[in-house]
This record gives C-alpha cells, sequence and structure tokens, in this order.
C-alpha cells in the first residue's frame, strides 16, 4: 500500500449531481413540490360522500360473499374456455404479423422509409385503448368472440413489435457487422445475427402479452367481445355477486397460473 | 491473387466532420502480411472498414486486383465481401449460437437462405468446418455454446470463422486487444501462420509494437488519419515510434516488452507439419 501523501488526506468527495447546475435543480425540486401542492388543493374532495361510499362499497363487496361457483357453473366454464382460445390465438397471430413490423422498426435493419411506417403504425395501435377497439370491432364483426380476438390481435401486434424493435436495437451489433462482412444476405444476417440474440426475451414477451390477453379478455367482453368478461358481466347485470366473485376468483387463479407457466418457460430458454 | 491498392482514400464521418482518413494511398503486395500501428483515434479501424465497406469511404478508391469495391453495387458488394475475411477485437461471435455454427456462418455468402436456415450446408463446407476447428484447437469444442468459451477459444472461432470464406485477403482489427499477453501472442502467430499457409494478403490492426514487429514483415504507421512510416518491420524503433506515437523513452520500453515475452515462455500451439499438408 502507497502511502497517502498528507496534502491529499482528508479531502473531501461526494458524488457528482445528475444535474450541474445547483439552481436549476433547486427550480425542479420547488416546482415539484408546489405542483403537488396545487394539485392535491384543486382535487376538491368530499368527505361526507367518501364516508357514506365506504358503507356502499362494504355492502357491495359483502355481497360478494361467499363465492358462488355451481349456480351458473356451465357459463363460467363455457367463458374461461373463450376467453383462453381468444388469448391464444390472438397472442399468436398478432406475434406472427409484428414479426415483420417489429423488425421494421428496428433502425440498425431497415431504410429509414421503413422504420418511420412501421413505428408510426406500432405506435397508433398502442395509443388506442383497447375497449374503444373492441366497441369499434364489435360493431363491425358483431358480438362474440371473433371481434374480441381481433382486438386482442391488434393490441399484441403494436405491443409485441415495439419490445421487439426495441430489443434488436439494443443487442450487441457486432454480430450483425461480422455477418454482413461475411457477405451474408439480408434474411441471413436475421437468422443468425438477430434471432439468437432476440430469442430468449421474445419468448418471456410473448408468454407475458398471452397472460395480458387473457386479462384483457375479461374487460373487453364487457363491450361485448365475448368470453368470460360477457360472462362476468351478464352476472353484475343479474346482481349475482357470489357468481361474479367466483368469475373473479378464476380470473386471478388462471393469471396466477401463467404466471408461474411464464416464469418456468423463460428458465428453459435462459 | 490480386494487389491491393487505396487510393486517396478520404473518410470524413458527417455527424462531427472529423477527417478520420486524410488521402491514404498505398500498396499491398499478394501475401503480405501488414500491420497497422498507431496511436488509439488514428483511424486504424476506420481503414479497414474502409476496405470492405463496413465503413462507407467518402472517397477515393480501393482497388482489388482490377475491381474498384468504392463502386460496387449491393450484389456485388456481397460477392466480393466473401473473399474478403475479417477478424474482430470482441470476436464478434453470436453467443447464443454453437462454435460449429459460428464457423459455419463464414459460408453465409455462399449457401441460399435455406440452406443456411435449416443449418444444411454441403458436406466439403462441413468438412472444412472440422478441419479448421481442428486446426485452432477446438476439436472437443465444436457443439459448445459460443459464450461458455475463453477468450482465447473465441478468438480462435473467430479465426476459424473468417477462414471458412476462404478468403484471399484478411482483415485483422486488433485481434489481441482482449487478451492476456501469452494467449495474445499465440492468437498472433496463428494468424500469421494460417496466412502463410495459405497464401493470403493480411491487414492487421494491432497496439502491441513488439507483437507487430514479431509477426508481420511490413509495418505501416498511422497517425491522425496519415501515413506516418511504411516499411519493414525491422525498422521500427526509436525515432519512427516517435514520430507515430509522439515522445516516449522507446528503446527501454521495447527492451521491457520483449523481456515480458521471454520470461513468458513458448506456449504457443506447435504446427503439425503432417496437419497442414491436409489442408489445401
Ligand atoms: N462513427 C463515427 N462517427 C464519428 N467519428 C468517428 C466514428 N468512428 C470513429 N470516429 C473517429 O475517427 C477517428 C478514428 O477512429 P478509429 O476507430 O478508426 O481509430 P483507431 O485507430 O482504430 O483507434 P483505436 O486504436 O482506439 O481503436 C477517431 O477520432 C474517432 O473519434
Ligand atoms: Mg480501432
Amino acid at each position: 500500500m502507497a502511502e497517502v501523501a498528507p496534502s491529499v488526506s482528508g479531502r473531501a468527495w461526494t458524488r457528482p449531481p445528475m444535474i450541474a447546475s445547483a439552481t436549476l435543480r433547486w427550480c425542479i425540486l420547488v416546482g415539484t413540490i408546489v405542483y403537488l401542492i396545487a394539485a392535491f388543493i384543486t382535487l376538491d374532495v368530499n368527505w361526507q360522500r367518501i364516508a357514506q361510499g365506504w358503507e356502499r362499497g362494504q355492502r357491495f363487496l359483502g355481497g360478494f360473499a361467499p363465492p358462488d361457483f355451481v349456480t351458473r357453473g356451465d357459463a363460467i366454464f363455457d367463458g374461461v374456455l373463450e376467453s383462453l382460445w381468444m388469448a391464444f390465438a390472438a397472442t399468436v397471430v398478432g406475434i406472427i404479423l409484428s414479426i415483420p413490423i417489429g423488425v421494421g422498426g428496428a433502425r440498425n435493419l431497415v431504410p429509414p422509409p421503413v422504420y418511420i411506417v412501421c413505428r408510426s403504425f406500432m405506435a397508433i395501435t398502442r395509443t388506442l385503448p383497447e375497449i374503444l377497439v373492441a366497441i369499434l370491432f364489435v360493431k363491425l364483426f358483431g358480438f362474440g368472440t371473433f371481434a374480441g380476438f381481433v382486438t386482442l390481435t391488434f393490441a399484441t401486434i403494436g405491443y409485441f413489435g415495439k419490445l421487439l424493435a426495441e430489443d434488436i436495437e439494443a443487442a450487441n451489433q457486432a454480430p450483425l457487422e461480422a455477418m454482413r462482412a461475411a457477405g451474408a444476405s439480408w434474411l441471413q444476417r436475421l437468422n443468425y445475427a438477430v434471432q439468437p440474440l432476440v430469442m430468449p426475451r421474445a419468448i418471456g414477451i410473448a408468454i407475458y402479452r398471452l397472460d395480458m390477453n387473457f386479462r384483457e379478455s375479461a374487460v373487453i367482453g364487457i363491450v361485448g367481445a365475448g368470453g368470460i368478461g360477457a360472462t362476468l358481466n351478464t352476472a353484475f347485470d343479474r346482481y349475482e355477486f357470489p357468481s361474479a366473485a367466483a368469475i373473479l376468483l378464476v380470473i386471478i387463479i388462471i393469471v396466477l397460473g401463467s404466471e408461474y407457466l411464464s416464469a418456468f418457460c423463460r428458465r428453459l430458454v435462459r | 491473387m490480386p494487389v491491393l491498392r487505396l487510393e486517396k482514400l478520404l473518410k470524413r464521418y458527417e455527424r462531427t466532420g472529423y477527417d478520420a482518413l486524410k488521402s491514404i494511398s498505398f500498396t499491398v503486395e499478394p501475401g503480405q502480411i501488414v500491420a497497422l500501428i498507431g496511436p488509439s483515434g488514428a483511424g486504424k479501424s476506420t481503414l479497414i472498414r474502409c476496405v470492405n465497406r463496413l465503413v462507407e469511404p467518402t472517397s477515393g478508391k480501393v482497388l482489388w486486383g482490377d475491381v474498384d469495391l468504392v463502386g460496387l453495387n449491393s450484389n456485388e458488394l456481397r460477392g466480393a465481401r466473401r473473399k474478403i475475411g475479417m477478424i474482430f477485437q470482441e470476436f464478434a461471435l453470436v453467443d447464443r449460437l454453437s462454435v460449429m455454427e459460428n464457423v459455419l456462418s463464414g459460408r453465409l455468402g455462399y449457401v441460399n437462405f435455406w440452406q443456411s436456415l435449416t443449418r444444411r450446408f454441403p458436406q466439403k463446407d462441413i468438412d472444412e468446418a472440422f478441419r479448421l476447428l481442428d486446426r485452432v484447437g477446438l476439436m472437443d469444442h465444436v457443439d459448445k455454446r459460443a459464450d461458455k468459451l475463453s477468450g482465447g477459444q473465441r478468438q480462435r472461432v473467430g479465426i476459424a470463422r473468417a477462414l471458412m470464406q476462404d478468403p484471399d485477403l484478411l482483415l485483422v482489427d486488433e485481434p489481441t486487444a482482449s487478451l492476456d499477453p501469452k494467449t495474445s501472442r499465440q492468437i498472433m502467430r496463428l494468424i500469421a501462420e494460417l496466412c502463410r499457409e495459405r497464401k493470403l494478403t493480411a491487414i492487421i490492426n494491432i497496439h502491441d509494437v513488439p507483437l507487430a514487429k514479431m509477426f508481420a514483415e511490413r509495418v505501416i504507421g498511422l497517425k491522425d488519419g496519415a501515413v506516418v512510416f511504411d516499411g519493414p518491420a525491422d525498422q521500427l524503433a526509436g525515432e519512427v515510434l516517435t514520430r507515430i506515437y509522439g515522445e516516449e523513452d522507446w528503446e527501454e520500453a521495447g527492451q521491457r516488452a520483449l523481456m515480458k515475452f521471454v520470461q513468458l515462455g513458448d506456449g504457443g500451439p506447435s504446427v503439425d507439419p503432417t496437419r497442414l499438408a491436409g489442408l489445401r
């Protein structure tokens, strides 16, 4: 160990701040606090209404107990099957369609015009809330699972395509360069220098999207797109809260199951 | 075998407006091994990448025989690149593919998409891949994933991949910068031996002056995008090094570096002449 020179010992060190200008730093901090306070003041909370609502909420929740799996058992079973089918088909078809669009949205693989078109398309599909898309497709195709399937496919394209494009751009570019130097064609470069790098995460995302699609199917069912959501909606309409509780529990259990499944699959592909 | 001639090669990076190469001209004879040395930022990587147009030259010519590589369209360029092997500092392997797949990927310019997708390469390619893997000492690792290998082994895969292209010209960008001194020397020796066996023309970027002297017959010194030295490796001493790298006591530094190699001893893979006979 070298001796520390006396003139150097005792010199303070702190981590350099992220924003160099102290004035700017304080402005941002004070500004944020002022804005938060202002936001709370304008919220205009009606405490009396909240107290009433609390009681009503308790009664509402009490209506759910105990969950009734039996009375509407067949409907629940059919709804779950429909939703699972819808989610699975939409995930598969959505991912197949999103691969070319996602690749087209990777700046390092395509010329700028293609990039802009693909990115814009994905931005649009992601901005539109699923429920609105579902309403549109229910109007187009009528009530039922097909409208739900199309809605979820549409949402999957934007979501999966975007993440795929980002992954491709963030991946190690060196193999791509090496394949280019070896005279590989565009498709060969995709197959050798991109696919192996993005595959593990893509599989993880695909399984997560399946899980999302299942949950979404419960929501869009409410506007007529079939599946467990439709069953849930009917239960609420008829004030059959114990059945509704059973449906919610089934949804939770399936989502939990898919959680384990996705963890397991990710371990498999590493 | 064609002659490689650079004529007034200029590269300006548009984003920064910086001239990384300022009118470079030189000729490399067939079968010659040229070491390209120079301080960091001198433009060595840029130069080497301009030859196979991974970096697009701003102006000038890269003549490979009678063909100006700068003038080729993208299809012709792909054809030309097949015959130009490249070896990278960080190996540039596909980590998640096996050693064999990485080596075979050197043939991508020769096989169609379907063959490469299904990994059904012609038998003669597979034979050659095994021969090369044997030559670089990786026969025990054929089906291992590339990221399971050590740095030196990974560079051997990189070398085998480049040679799979059956190249006439080898571009090598700092092949040893990620390796320890002993492995560096083994890798440099392997590259030099393979170049001689196959009579390849090679340009090798290298930071390490003693290594350059040891394995290259000719050295080109680059500084700030211009050639400041071009001559036989044994002229590389005191005054010349100062011209390339700036002031420093080169005699003493060189002595120290050489001493280090002597102490390390010679652990390189020895060349078995009978094995060489089987290669092309
Ligand atoms: N893509 C780029 N855009 C802008 N400038 C660049 C780019 N690539 C390299 N440069 C600049 O060009 C000059 C030469 O870079 P180059 O990588 O060729 O140097 P080098 O000799 O290989 O250095 P090193 O020994 O560190 O690898 C440097 O000043 C670098 O900053
Ligand atoms: Mg470099």
